[in-house]
Formats: structure tokens, sequence, C-alpha cells
């Protein structure tokens, strides 16, 4: 493949930098503000969505909002008109579940219209109630049986190593999904082969499908879990976009060894009722509760 | 094109040899190995393209991930264990990271059935057909020799989607010379006959050779199909002979049960049913022992598929 020059394929895009990082949300000097309005837009689009489908998993996508707006609108280089290019940097989301957010800040950044994400788990909608590769275009992975994503993003990692291309490759899992055993195979491969164009975010919101993590199954402590199978190491709050954005950054820097953003979040985030509450893993609002979270999330865009 | 010589050769042989031919053809293609790299003869592509070849350990399930993740990059990912481990260990992980994205990843699988032997029913995997065949999309073969193995990895290799290709561990007989051309979803006439049909895959195409030969003396006249292929099948094959024949066995290393027997067997149902023997394992585990000696014992032998023809021939004369 010819290289890529971001400036000759992006006219349409005013915020990317010279690798191709960022998008039209950066245009103008105050972005950060930015990104933060479109968190909120963000997690409304997540409650409508699921308020309309009936079913789906609010928390660990409310949880998972600033992580994926600090990669979509800052970190990943990427081409919303070209999903397929080669040298894009690849998301996978390896906990399936919090598709909503995906498809969210995918259509935020023009991956598909916004009116689009209504048709949420819906038949002949390309928004599967977990995602589907491809579909819509942006979507790296199938996933939604837990702990895949990871052992997926090291097989593209070590395709980039082969093909001499730079790109790099982002998987989130959730805390919960550490239970998997294959995550830890994975993570024991990643450091093997000294992956350090690999990044894993973890969505460290402490709550899985039936109750607190603690309770289900004992994860502390996770930073050095990772360090002992020979990954970087970062915690972080994953609700405050700067330090999200800069663990990210540094993560890019890290040589010979693969890393890792532990990355402490409320499930459930933003909506008072929602917060830090098992109950709202796995079940959608009523169209009452949507009207009273919309309400708590509304707010300058 | 079958022939008569003495060689011997496992089925399993096929597969590092013949990457490092495809490789150095210009195929992309790359292999992640599950610590059994010998016994796959895996490592035979590993020496070659040392690059291109990742030990992941016995982790099987994150090497069907990491082929996955190298299929989805562009490249024709192989992946090898033994085929209890592929087929048993990881089915989620090979049905939602290479079934349902369609992914270009290759299973290739060694040590299947109870020709394994002496290790045991933990190493005989006598489910994987049946399992693998369930994947909608994916190719599935069982060769009957090296010389067919080794085409069905080209095959495979050249052919976008999934596969898996069954493989086994003992050295046994080759049936084909090199004339011999292997046609992906093809049954191969081994031998034209119209009072009864044998259908066979695998080893179990050696010992159907050998009862078509001790019907033939009996004055029988039994056609002989390899089924390599059993995803997707040949329907027309399978439907020419019930036309024809009137009656049809199926012999396979596997549970008869869900395998190449039982999808026949569906075929027939729905367009031209007849009468049918099924010789495989019945619903039973085996147990360690030399190969050669537990294929006796447990069934998987002409004796079993002269037998079954002998029956139906019987229950034809009756008739209905």
């Amino acid at each position: 493949m010819p290289s890529v020059s971001a400036s000759s394929v992006l006219p349409a895009f005013g915020g990317l930098d010279s690798k191709g990082r960022g998008s039209r949300l950066l245009a103008g000097t105050d972005s950060l503000r930015e990104i933060e309005a479109a968190t909120r837009r963000i997690r409304r689009h997540i409650i409508t969505m699921l308020a309309a489908a009936g079913s789906g998993h609010p928390g660990g996508s409310l949880s998972a909002v600033e992580i994926l707006s600090a990669l979509y609108f800052r970190i990943l280089r990427h081409n919303p008109q070209d999903p397929f290019w080669p040298d894009r940097d690849r998301f996978i989301l390896s906990k399936g579940h919090g598709a909503p957010a995906l498809y969210a800040v995918l259509a935020e950044c023009g991956y598909l219209p916004v009116e689009e994400l209504t048709t949420l788990r819906k038949v002949g909608s390309r928004l599967q109630g977990h995602p589907k590769a491809g579909s819509p275009p942006g979507v790296e992975m199938s996933a939604g049986s837990l702990g895949q994503g990871l052992s997926y993003a090291i097989g593209q990692t070590l395709a980039a190593r082969l093909d001499s291309r730079d790109y790099r490759v982002y998987c989130l899992l959730g805390d919960g999904e550490l239970d998997e055993g294959q995550v830890w195979e994975a993570a024991m491969a990643a450091a093997h082969y000294s992956l350090d164009n690999l990044t894993a975010i973890v969505d460290r919101n402490r709550i899985q499908n039936d109750d607190f993590c603690e309770k289900v199954m004992r994860t502390d402590p996770l930073p050095d879990k990772w360090q002992a199978f020979g990954w970087h190491a970062q915690e972080v709050d994953g609700h405050d976009l700067s330090q999200v954005i800069e663990a990210l950054e540094k993560a890019r820097e890290v040589r010979g060894q693969p890393s890792v953003v532990i990355a402490h979040t409320v499930k459930g985030k933003g909506v008072s009722f929602m917060e830090n509450n098992p109950e709202w893993h796995g079940k959608a609002p009523t169209p009452e509760q949507a009207e009273l979270a919309l309400a708590e999330l509304a707010g300058e865009d | 094109m079958t022939t008569v010589s003495q060689a011997t050769a496992a089925t399993r042989e096929a597969l590092g040899p013949t990457l490092v031919r495809l490789a150095q053809g210009g195929l992309d293609i790359v292999v992640v190995d599950g610590d059994l790299g010998v016994s796959t003869t895996a490592r035979v592509f590993g020496k070659a393209y040392p690059d291109r070849f990742f030990t992941l350990g016995p982790a099987e399930q994150n090497m069907i991930g990491v082929a996955a993740g190298l299929a989805a990059a562009g490249k024709i990912a192989f992946a090898s264990s033994f085929a209890v481990f592929i087929s048993g260990r990881c089915f989620d992980q090979i049905r939602v990271s290479v079934a349902q994205p369609g992914l270009n990843v290759k299973l290739v699988a060694s040590h299947a059935g109870i020709s394994v032997g002496d290790d045991g029913i933990s190493a005989h995997a006598i489910e994987d057909v049946a399992l693998m065949s369930t994947l909608v999309g994916f190719h599935v073969i069982v060769p009957a020799d090296v010389v067919e193995a080794a085409q069905a990895v080209e095959a495979a290799a050249r052919t976008p989607g999934p596969f898996y290709i069954r493989c086994g561990r003992p050295k046994v007989p080759i049936i084909y010379d090199e004339s011999y051309r292997f046609q992906l979803g093809k049954a191969h006439l081994l031998r034209p006959g119209r009072d009864v049909t044998v259908i066979a895959t695998g080893i179990m195409v050696k010992r159907a050779l050998e009862a078509v030969a001790a019907l033939e003396a009996e004055g029988i006249d039994c056609r002989l199909l390899n089924m390599a292929t059993v995803r997707p099948l040949d329907q027309e094959a399978i439907l020419s002979a019930a036309r024809e024949t009137g009656a049809i066995v199926t012999a396979e290393e596997h549970l008869v049960h869900c395998g190449l027997g039982s999808m026949v067997a569906q075929t027939l149902a729905s367009e031209h049913p007849v009468p049918m023997g099924f010789v495989g394992m019945k619903d039973r585990y085996a147990e360690s022992g030399r190969w050669d000696v537990l294929l006796e014992k447990y069934g998987l032998t002409a004796e079993a598929i002269v037998a079954e023809a002998r029956r139906l021939l019987e229950r034809k004369a009756k008739g209905p």
C-alpha cells in the first residue's frame, strides 16, 4: 500500500495532526471542552438508544464514555471517511456489551448518522446487540463472548509488525471480563512478543453482571497482576479526560513491552440512580427513567 | 489415480511442508502454534519462516483469537493443534472470533479420532467433525491420505474463509498418487457400482477400498465415494448414489451421530430416502491401546462395512 498522507485523504477534517490523529472535534483551541461536550451528547445517545431498544447494558456503556472519547477524539489515527484505511489505529471493544457507547462515539465521529442510533437491537439494523465486525464500518471486531478481544488485538499487532506498518492497537476490557482465563493467556503472549504497539485499557468500574466484582471474584491488585505478566501499567481516573489522554500518550512512548491503562470508573456514570448500582449492568431504562436520566445529562454541548 | 504402493505416511505430515511450498510461492501465510508444532509438523514452516511462526504455548483459546486478528489484518492465518483442543476447547472462540465474522482462518487439527491410540480417550477427538460442521460458513475436510491432505491444505490457503482440516496421527497407506486432484466440495469416485454405495472419509477410505474388493469377490457391484469435503457436502454425488444404487453405507472414524453419516442421512431424508448403514463409533468412548487394535475392537473395519452392505442388500431384496 502507498503511504497515505492525512491531509490528502482528510480534507473535511480540520483538527488532525501530521500523523492523522484526532478528528473534527479538535478544530479550535479549546478542544478538551469540546470533547467534554461530546461526552455529554454520547451519554444522552446511550440512554436514548437503550430506552428505544428496551434492553441492553447502560452501566458499562456509561462508565466507558471518557475512555472512548479520549481514544476517538484525540488518540486514534483514524478516518471516518475511510474506515478500512490499512494504516488506521485499531480499537477493539472486547467488552462487547459496551456496544452502545461505541456506536454513539462512532456516530459522533461521522461513521454513521446519529439518527441511526435508535435502531439499536432492532431487526434489520446494523447496530447489533453486541458488536459485529464491519457493521457499521468502524466496528473492528465481533464480540459479545467475553475474553476474546485481547487475543484478536495481538493478532492485528503482530500483522502490523510483519507488514512494517506503524499503526497501534487498543483494546478495551471490562474488569469483570478479567475473570476469563483467555485474557491472561493473551497477556502472557503480548509480553512474550514485546508488543509495544499494543495498549489495553481496563474499564475498572468494580461491578460485573451479578454483583460487585469484589464479591463475585476478587481481581485486585490489578496493576501488580499486569506488571507480573510483563506489562507497563498505569492507573488513572477514567472520567478525567486529561488523565486518560496523558496515560494513553505515555503508553505510546513505552518501548519493549505492552501497556495497560487501568481506568478507575463509576458504573452508570452520569445518571444518579444508575451510578455504582449492580442492577444497571444489563437493564434498559423505562421511558420515564430515560426522561429522568436525560434531564440529569442535559447541559451545554 | 489410486496406487498400489506400500508406502505409508500420516496425513498430519502434509501440513508443514505444504505451507513452506505455498509461502515460497508468495502466499501471505502465517502460522500460530499451540506447543504441538513438532507433532502437527507446523514447526517445519516455523524453521523456514521463523518471523511468520508464532508459538503461543498450550493456550489454544488465545491462539484462535490471535489467528483471527492476523486474518482480520489480511493474513492467511493457519492455526494448528490436536483435534480435541481446537474443536472442543476453543469452540466458542472459533464461533465468535472466526465463524461469525467469516475470517480467513485455517484450522488444521491433527491426532483426530481413536487412531491417536495409546494416549486414551481425552485425546480421542470423535466429536470434532460434528462440532466444526455446525459452524456456519466453515469448510470441513477429512483427507484420506497424505496426498489428499497436502492438496486440502493448499485449497484452504487459496480459498477465502474459514476451514477445518482433520488429520491423523498414525502412518497409514497412501491411496492416491501424484496425478490425483482434490476438488473442494466434490466427492471422489473411487469405484463405480450399481448395487450399493459406500461413502467414506479419512482413514476409513482405505478400509472401504478393502470392503469393496471383498464385496466384488462375492459378485456385489459396490460404488465407493471418498467424501473428503464433509462441509459443504456433495449433494449431487450423494443423491445420484441413492437413485442409482438404492442403498448407502457411511464409514467414518467419528461418532455415528452428528457426523458424516448423519449429514448424508439428512440429505437423503429431504430428497430421496434409501436404506442406510452407519459404520463409526457407536455412542461410546474408546480406551488406550494400539491404534490398529482399537479400530478392530470398536468396529471401524472393512468387515463392518461389508456386513452393513450385505444387510442393506438383503433389505433391498425384500423390498419396501
